[in-house]
C-alpha cells in the first residue's frame, strides 16, 4: 500500500475528474457493481433547477405544472431555503448523471461514486426496473412524447391538449399496471405501431357501444358486467374504452401512462436504491482511501457530507420529517455486512439464512430481488431498531388517545418490523379505486369503487378528480366507497345529482 | 465505461416553455396581483419586476389521497420516553406523530400563498395588454416625426469634410487608365520600332531622331493626363428622413386646494402611476411635468405634487395657462409626443371653467396627444364636469373617467385605452 494521493482540489478538472472516474470504476469492479455505461454531464446550478423541476425527466413535454415546479424551485433556491441536489440520476442507458458544477473536487468524487456506480448498478440489477422500466428506449421515447404532444398543441390547440394533460395527471398515479408485467418496445416499433394502433382503438371503441341491434343471440347478454373484472389501471381502461376521445386524445393519455410507469419502480425502493448508492460511495472511497488514494482533507470533507447525508433526527426534533431514507438504507446495507461478517447469535437466530455468509452475494441478492417493502421485512434486523429507537403509534379514530403500539423490544421487534414495512407499502397509502361497472347499455356511467384500507377515508380532492375523470370518460362518473362490512355507498359523481334533477 | 460531458454552455432556459404555461394558466390571478401591486411604486419605478403572490388553492393539482381519519399506524424514530401501551393525549392540531410540518399561516386557512416573482416585462405585459395608444397611428406621419439623416450613397458635389478620399481615387485611377490607353499602346510600339532600329548594325539617324521625338511627344502628353480632376471627386452623401419620434412629455396636472385629501392625491398618484409606465412601453425618452395648482399654478417636483400641503380655492384654468406656456417654451411640438392628464375633486372657481374650455379648445388639444380627465370625487358633478363634457363630445384625443374609490382606477385606465376606444365611444 501505497500513499499517493489523487489531487484533492478543492477545484475539479476534467482531466481530474476521468482520474478520479477511472479509480472508481476499478473498485466499483471489484465488487461486482454491473452498470450501465456512464454518461456524466457538468451543468451549473440553473440547469439543476431546469432539471429539478422536470422531475427527473431529462426531457419532457410542455406543461404548466412543470413550470410551477420551477418556479418553486427557482424561488426556495433564491431566498436560500433550500440547497440544490449534488447529483441528479436519469435510468436510462447510458446511465445520465448530473454534476453541478458548484461541488469541490471530493463532492464530484462521492457523486460519482453515489450516483454513476450506485444508483446505476441498482437501476440495472434490481428487479423492479428490469421489469417495468426500458433504460435504452425512455429518452427516445420521451422524445417521441415532447414531439407528440408538441404536434398536438398546434392542430388542436394549446387549451385542448392542456386540458387532457390535467385530467391524465390526476390520475397518474392510477396509470399502472401493478400485477401485469409491461410491454417494453423501443422508439422504433412504438411509431411503426402508433398509427395502427391508432386505427385499431378507435374501431375496438366502436364496437363497444355500438348501438346497431345484433340479433336474438345478443339480447341474452345484456346482463354481462363490463368490466368483467374491476380493474385497478384507470388511465388503460379509459384509453382503451372511452367511448368519445379522439385518437390523439388515446395517444396522450397513454404517454401519461408509460411516464406514470416509469416512474413506479422509483416510488416503491427509494429505501433501497439511496441506502445501496450510500453504501457504496461510502464503500468505495473508504476502499481507494485504504489503497493510500485519497487525501486525509478529501475524506474529512467526503465524511462531513456523508454524515450529513444519513443523519436521522429523532421524532421530537424540529428537523424531524419522516424516516430518513438515506439513513434507513444505509444502514441496513451496512448491517447486511456485519451480519455476514461478524453475527452475533442474535442475528444467527434472526437471519439463519445469510449470517456469516459471504457478505457480497448477500448484498447483490437483497439489491436485485427486493423493494422497500419487502426489504424491510426480510433484512430489518434488532439491531437497527434499536440503533434508530423505533416506535409506533396506533392511530384509532374512535379513540381519544394515541397509543404506544410497540417499541424496539423483545416482544415488539415483530411488530415494529411489521409496520415499517407496511409503512412501505404503496397500496397503504394510495386509495385503492377501481373502475368497478359501466353501464353500457345505459346512460354509459362509470363507476370507481373505492374499498378503504383501515376505514381511512377519502380526501375532499376527490370531487375535483372526479371533474377531471368525467372530461375523460364524457360521460357521468360516480365514485362509491365498499365498507368493511359490503355495503355501498355512493361518494361522488360528476355530473351532481342536483344538477340532473333541476334538467 | 464513462464519458463526460460539458453542459454548462447548453442554454440554462429549458423551463423557459413551461413558465410561460403557468403564467398563461394563470393569467387572471396574475393580473389581478399585478394591479393590486402598482399601487406601492413610484410614478417613475418601471425598473423592477413584480412580486406575485397566488392563493395556493388555486394551483393545487388534484389527486386521490387519503383523507384525515381511519385507523392508522405511524412509526417514528427517537424513541427516549415510551414503553409499549403509553396512552398520549392527541395533538389538538390533528397533526399527529409530532411531524412538525406544514407552516403557521396567518391567513387561518392553514395554506400559503403561492408566491413568486416576474421580470419587468411580463409586469409590464400583463399590466397593459389589450391596450393601445390613442391617436397614435392617426398622426404619426405630420407630426410625430423627428428628421434623421442616414448615408445615401455618394454623389459628384459637397462639402470637402464629406469627400470620400477612397472611392475618389479609385476614379482618379480609372480616368489616368482611360484616358492613357491608347498613347500608351502607341508609345509601346514606338519604343519596339527604337530597339529595333538600335540593333541595326547601320543605324539609320534620321529615323531615330525621328522616333525619338515622337515618344518625348507621347510621355508628354501621358503626363499631361492630371493625376486628380474634379471628375473624380466622391462625396458622401446624406440625407434625411423622418424618423418617429421616441421622446415623449408627460404632464401631470393635479388640482391641491383644500378640498383634495392626501386620499385622493393617492388615487391621483396611481393614475399617474399607470399612465406613466403605458408609455414607457412606446416611448423611450419620457419626461414628466408635475404642475399643481390652487388659485395659482406651479411646477413642481414628484416629492412636492404628491406630498406638500396648500390650502386655498381653485382655478384650473391656471394650471392649463402653465401647461401651455411650458409647452411654447421647451416642447416645441415637432418632436415631441404630448400627453396630459388631470385630475381633480371636480371643485372649480365656477366663472373659471369657460374659460378652461377656451384655453383647451384652442390651444392645448391642438397639440396633445392625448388628455385624459378624471375626477375623483364621491359628490356630485360640478360645473367642470360640464363643461368638459362639451369638449369630450368634440374632440376624440380627449377623455374623462370618474373615479370614486382606488378599486375603479385600474378599470377606468383600462377603459381609457382600450384598443379601439374610439369605435366604443361612438
Amino acid at each position: 500500500m501505497t500513499y499517493n494521493p489523487l489531487n484533492d482540489g478543492p477545484d475539479w478538472t476534467f482531466d481530474l475528474l476521468e482520474e478520479y472516474q477511472a479509480d472508481i470504476a476499478r473498485v466499483a469492479a471489484h465488487y461486482r457493481l454491473d452498470t450501465y455505461p456512464n454518461q456524466i454531464e457538468v451543468i451549473t446550478a440553473e440547469q439543476m433547477m431546469d432539471a429539478y423541476s422536470s422531475v427527473g425527466m431529462p426531457i419532457g413535454y410542455a406543461h404548466w405544472s412543470y413550470g410551477k415546479k420551477f418556479i418553486q424551485t427557482e424561488q426556495t433556491y433564491k431566498r436560500g431555503q433550500m440547497g440544490l441536489a449534488y447529483e441528479i440520476v436519469i435510468n436510462s442507458d447510458p446511465c445520465i448523471a448530473y454534476l453541478m458544477e458548484e461541488n469541490t473536487m471530493p463532492m464530484q468524487a462521492l457523486v460519482m461514486a453515489h450516483a454513476c456506480y450506485g444508483h446505476n448498478s441498482f437501476f440495472k440489477g434490481n428487479y423492479l426496473f428490469k421489469a417495468w422500466t426500458d433504460a435504452s428506449s425512455i429518452i427516445d421515447y420521451l422524445v417521441f412524447a415532447k414531439n407528440y404532444v408538441a404536434k398536438c398543441e398546434q392542430k388542436y390547440g394549446i387549451d385542448e391538449v392542456e386540458n387532457l394533460l390535467d385530467s391524465c395527471h390526476a390520475l397518474m398515479n392510477y396509470g399502472v399496471d401493478r400485477y401485469k408485467r409491461p410491454q417494453q418496445i423501443s422508439m422504433y416499433e412504438e411509431q411503426k405501431r402508433q398509427k395502427e394502433r391508432e386505427d385499431y382503438l378507435q374501431s375496438q371503441v366502436n364496437e363497444l357501444w355500438r348501438t346497431i341491434p345484433k340479433g336474438k343471440q345478443q339480447d341474452e347478454r345484456e346482463d354481462v358486467k363490463f368490466p368483467s373484472e374491476p380493474q385497478e389501471n384507470i388511465l388503460y381502461f379509459i384509453e382503451k374504452n372511452a367511448p368519445l376521445l379522439e385518437s390523439w386524445q388515446r395517444e396522450i393519455i397513454r404517454i401519461v401512462r408509460k411516464v406514470s410507469q416509469y416512474f413506479y419502480p422509483q416510488r416503491q425502493t427509494q429505501v433501497m436504491n439511496e441506502g445501496w448508492a450510500t453504501f457504496w460511495h461510502y464503500t468505495i472511497l473508504n476502499h481507494l482511501y485504504d489503497e493510500g488514494k485519497l487525501s486525509d482533507a478529501f475524506m474529512l470533507e467526503f465524511l462531513q457530507s456523508h454524515t450529513n447525508v444519513v443523519y436521522q433526527p429523532p421524532y421530537n426534533s424540529k428537523f424531524y420529517s419522516g424516516i430518513n431514507p438515506y439513513a434507513l438504507g444505509f444502514n441496513m446495507m451496512v448491517d447486511i455486512r456485519r451480519i455476514c461478517e461478524d453475527p452475533t447469535d442474535e442475528d444467527k437466530y434472526w437471519f439463519p439464512e445469510f449470517a456469516g455468509k459471504d457478505w457480497l452475494d448477500t448484498l447483490h441478492f437483497a439489491m436485485e430481488n427486493f423493494k422497500d417493502e419487502s426489504f424491510v421485512s426480510q433484512f430489518l434486523s434488532p439491531k437497527i431498531m434499536r440503533d434508530f429507537k423505533l416506535f409506533t403509534i396506533i392511530d384509532q379514530e374512535k379513540s381519544p388517545h394515541l397509543e404506544v403500539g410497540a417499541i424496539h423490544d423483545e416482544s415488539g421487534y415483530q411488530k415494529v418490523r411489521n409496520s415499517l414495512s407496511a409503512h412501505y407499502n404503496l397500496s397503504n397509502h394510495e386509495p385503492n379505486i377501481q373502475v368497478y361497472n359501466v353501464d353500457i347499455r345505459g346512460d354509459r356511467s362509470l363507476t370507481l369503487r373505492y374499498v378503504p384500507h383501515n376505514k381511512v377515508p377519502l380526501a375532499d380532492s376527490k370531487k375535483e378528480v372526479l371533474k377531471h375523470l368525467y372530461r375523460l370518460w364524457g360521460f357521468p362518473v360516480k365514485l362509491e366507497e365498499q365498507q368493511d362490512d359490503g355495503t355501498v355507498s355512493i361518494l361522488g359523481q360528476c355530473p351532481q345529482e342536483n344538477k340532473e334533477d333541476s334538467i | 465505461m464513462a464519458h463526460f460531458i460539458d453542459r454548462r454552455l447548453n442554454g440554462k432556459n429549458k423551463s423557459t416553455l413551461n413558465r410561460q404555461r403557468f403564467i398563461r394558466r394563470y393569467k387572471k390571478q396574475i393580473k389581478e396581483a399585478v394591479s393590486d401591486a402598482i399601487n406601492k411604486r413610484s410614478v417613475t419605478d418601471v425598473s423592477s419586476g413584480e412580486s406575485i403572490s397566488i392563493p395556493q388553492r388555486d394551483i393545487s393539482e388534484p389527486i386521490f389521497h387519503q383523507g384525515k381519519g381511519g385507523n392508522r399506524e405511524h412509526i417514528h424514530p427517537g424513541n427516549d420516553q415510551f414503553t409499549t401501551g403509553d396512552k398520549i393525549q392527541r395533538p389538538p392540531s390533528g397533526q399527529g406523530g409530532g411531524a412538525g410540518e406544514g407552516n403557521a399561516s396567518d391567513q387561518g386557512e392553514g395554506q400559503d400563498d403561492f408566491v413568486f416573482s416576474i421580470s419587468k416585462d411580463e409586469y409590464l405585459d400583463l399590466l397593459f395588454e389589450d391596450l393601445e395608444l390613442p391617436n397614435l397611428q392617426k398622426s404619426q406621419l405630420d407630426k410625430l416625426v423627428q428628421m434623421k439623416t442616414h448615408r445615401a450613397g455618394f454623389c459628384n458635389d459637397g462639402m470637402p469634410s464629406n469627400l470620400d478620399i477612397v472611392r475618389s481615387l479609385k476614379g482618379s485611377v480609372a480616368r489616368r487608365i482611360a484616358m492613357t490607353a491608347s498613347k500608351r499602346k502607341q508609345l509601346k510600339e514606338l519604343e519596339e520600332q527604337l530597339a529595333a532600329l538600335l540593333e541595326e548594325p547601320v543605324p539609320k539617324q534620321t529615323q531615330i531622331q525621328q522616333l525619338e521625338q515622337e515618344i518625348a511627344e507621347l510621355k508628354r502628353k501621358i503626363d499631361a493626363v492630371p493625376f486628380i480632376d474634379n471628375y473624380d471627386l466622391r462625396f458622401r452623401n446624406y440625407e434625411k428622413r423622418p424618423h418617429p419620434t421616441s421622446k415623449a412629455v408627460m404632464f401631470c396636472l393635479m388640482d391641491v386646494s383644500g378640498s383634495m385629501d392626501q386620499a385622493t392625491k393617492d388615487m391621483a398618484k396611481r393614475f399617474y402611476i399607470l399612465l406613466y409606465q403605458f408609455l414607457t412601453r412606446t416611448y423611450k425618452d419620457i419626461e414628466v411635468v408635475y404642475i399643481r395648482h390652487h388659485t395659482q399654478a406651479k411646477e413642481v417636483d414628484e416629492q412636492e405634487f404628491f406630498y406638500s400641503q396648500e390650502t386655498g380655492g381653485t382655478i384650473v384654468s391656471s394650471a392649463l395657462k402653465l401647461m401651455d406656456e411650458i409647452i411654447a417654451d421647451r416642447y416645441a411640438q415637432g418632436d415631441w409626443n404630448i400627453y396630459a392628464a388631470q385630475a381633480s375633486d371636480g371643485d372649480n372657481w365656477a366663472d373659471d371653467s369657460p374659460h378652461c374650455t377656451d384655453i383647451l379648445t384652442n390651444k392645448l388639444l391642438k397639440v396633445v396627444r392625448y388628455y385624459a380627465y378624471i375626477e375623483i370625487t364621491t359628490r356630485a358633478h360640478q360645473s367642470l364636469w360640464r363643461e368638459y363634457q362639451g369638449i369630450a363630445d368634440t374632440f376624440d384625443n380627449f377623455a374623462m373617467q370618474h373615479i370614486r374609490s382606488v378599486e375603479d382606477i385600474y378599470p377606468i385606465f383600462r377603459e381609457l385605452f382600450k384598443k379601439n376606444r374610439q369605435q366604443n365611444a361612438a
